[in-house]
């Protein structure tokens, strides 16, 4: 009965509030939705960064035979198996790291710094490093990069989850929104309802009614709110990417978050439509 | 039946019960009861008359037969089946088969003349290409042939009345309710909607009208009567256990 029974519902008896809620909170889930999967971007670049890269520290020792240990030590590290690239740290790198604290006096020739190699390694050659750095300079120190970015990397994790929860929580809340609005509208149409029920309409034609209004109303709101918010999504992320950051760059939204947010207002008119049928027709039982 | 004259025809062939009524009794929440050990048997194809004064309970008995109350007690059946133990899921059918002219017309007001009337058929979920004919020709037959696009407050309350005529009988309901039908409509339109129940009786539909409109009684000679006195129903002849049938 879709054709003819599509204006049963007199829209005059509906205010348009249901539209601007739904815009509002697909507004507000959509940006949470973005900052959850930037963050959850962000975590993972920075994580895929970390994970395989560590610095050696050479510290003992006169400066002369530190740095042929360094020597030593990176031509050996070059040929371990799983070791994908080492880098020295020069005099003069260490020198502008100094600089805030130091001022000119970095720079100073008799300035103890230690020698100081990065290297990038493949997953399981941790242990190898290990054996070769005891080997050539005992004492050196080896500082796994993942570890004092560990908290960092959760702060991550946090928001991303924290993202997720706010799109859970609005999904809720719409479907609250959905119910309240089903009940009222059964309220304002109840006269009509009454004289469909005599005529012998099932439960399941009433509902679908007030699915297909509500459905309708989600969709234009979830259009406006959804379309709002991957505006300003796009223009916070123009803005990041122009600020240079290595994080930053890494929270940029891929193509699959791109299509998750645009599914999002969609995924809330099914939401809706599921939240109205369940209410109308758990309402409707009560009446004969 | 106080004043209990059957005037159903007495020749007319025994007809099967369409709806039988076993010592049933209706009370709204905890107070008295509405009505009281009604047992009576409406034959199909016979055409009824249920008097009573306002407030008697004539229109709790419809209510009872047009399957928007259940009773609380005795035992209803609709069309030879247990309507008081039916399964909730089964009575839209039920309904479908049930027409009803409510008192108050019921139209959906935002609806045209043609929408409202075609409103049975769309819920039984007749093709929308067989609802138009069905419709034109009710508007035709109820004389509202040109008004169908108009919107029910366009028409007078007689006009209405035969809108809600039009809607109770376009899915060919074997039983046909009416509810106080003349009760807002002057006595010429009240004879012109009693034509038209009397016209459906003769294409075999049961009519059941409840009216206080004494005068209406003697239109339809082979109607019978049927009179509720403070909720309980008057049958002294035993005429409304075992009718005589319709008019075959």
């Amino acid at each position: 009965m879709a054709h003819g029974t599509a204006r049963l519902l007199d829209d005059a008896r509906d205010g348009r509030a249901m539209v601007w809620v739904i815009a509002i909170m697909l507004f507000l889930t959509v940006l949470a939705a973005a900052m959850g999967l930037a963050t959850r971007n962000a975590a993972t670049a920075l994580e895929r960064s970390l994970a395989g890269r560590l610095t050696v520290q050479l510290t003992s020792g006169a400066p002369g035979v530190r740095e042929a240990a360094g020597a030593r030590l990176a031509a050996r590290l070059r040929a371990t198996p799983g070791v994908t690239r080492v880098t020295p740290v020069s005099r003069a790198a260490l020198a502008d790291l100094l600089r805030p604290w130091l001022g000119a006096d970095s720079a100073d020739p008799a300035l103890p710094l230690p020698v100081m190699i990065d290297v990038d390694l493949a997953d399981g050659a941790l242990e190898r490093v290990r054996a070769v750095v005891a080997q050539i300079a005992p004492g050196a120190r080896i500082d796994a990069h993942a570890t004092w970015m560990a908290s960092v990397a959760g702060m991550l994790s946090l928001a991303m989850w924290l993202g997720a929860g706010l799109v859970g929580l609005m999904a809720s809340a719409t479907a609250m929104v959905v119910v309240l609005a089903a009940r009222g509208g059964l309220e304002a149409h109840r006269a009509t309802i009454e004289v469909m029920h005599m005529l012998g309409a099932t439960d399941v034609q009433v509902a679908r009614l007030f699915q297909r209004r509500i459905a309708r109303d989600a969709l234009v709101g979830g259009v406006i709110g959804g379309a709002a918010a991957l505006a300003l999504v796009a223009v916070i992320g123009a803005r990041g990417a122009g600020l240079g950051s290595e994080l930053l760059g890494g929270a940029g939204l891929g193509a699959g978050a791109w299509v998750t947010l645009v599914l999002l207002p969609f995924g809330f008119v099914l939401v809706a439509m599921a939240a109205s049928r369940v209410a109308v027709t758990r309402a409707l039982r009560r009446i004969l | 039946m106080a004043g209990g004259q059957r005037v159903g025809r007495q020749t007319a062939p025994p007809m099967a019960n369409i709806v039988q009524f076993e010592n049933v009794g209706l009370r709204y929440g905890t107070g008295q009861e509405t009505l009281s050990d009604l047992s009576f048997n409406l034959a199909s194809g016979a055409f009824y008359f249920l008097t009573g004064a306002s407030g008697a309970g004539k229109t709790s008995l419809l209510k009872l037969l047009y399957l928007a109350q259940r009773p609380s007690r005795g035992i209803i059946r609709l069309f030879g089946e247990d309507a008081v133990t039916m399964p909730r899921g089964r009575l839209p059918g039920f309904r479908r088969r049930i027409g009803v002219v409510f008192q108050d017309f019921r139209l959906i007001p935002h609806l045209s003349i043609a929408d409202n009337i075609a409103l049975p058929l769309r819920v039984a979920g007749v093709p929308e290409a067989d609802v138009a004919g069905p419709v034109k020709e009710m508007l035709a037959w109820v004389g509202l042939g040109d008004r169908g696009a108009g919107r029910p407050a366009t028409l007078s309350g007689g006009e209405q009345q035969r809108v809600a005529i039009a809607r109770a009988v376009i899915g060919r309901p074997e039983i046909l309710v009416a509810d106080e039908p003349t009760g807002n409509v002057d006595p010429d339109m009240a004879d012109r909607l009693l034509l038209l129940f009397d016209s459906l009786n003769r294409l075999g539909t049961t009519v059941l009208v409840a009216t206080h409109d004494l005068h209406l009684l003697n239109r339809v000679p082979e109607a019978q009567m049927m009179r509720l006195d403070n909720g309980r129903l008057q049958d002294p002849t035993g005429g409304l256990l075992h009718p005589p049938g319709g008019r075959g």
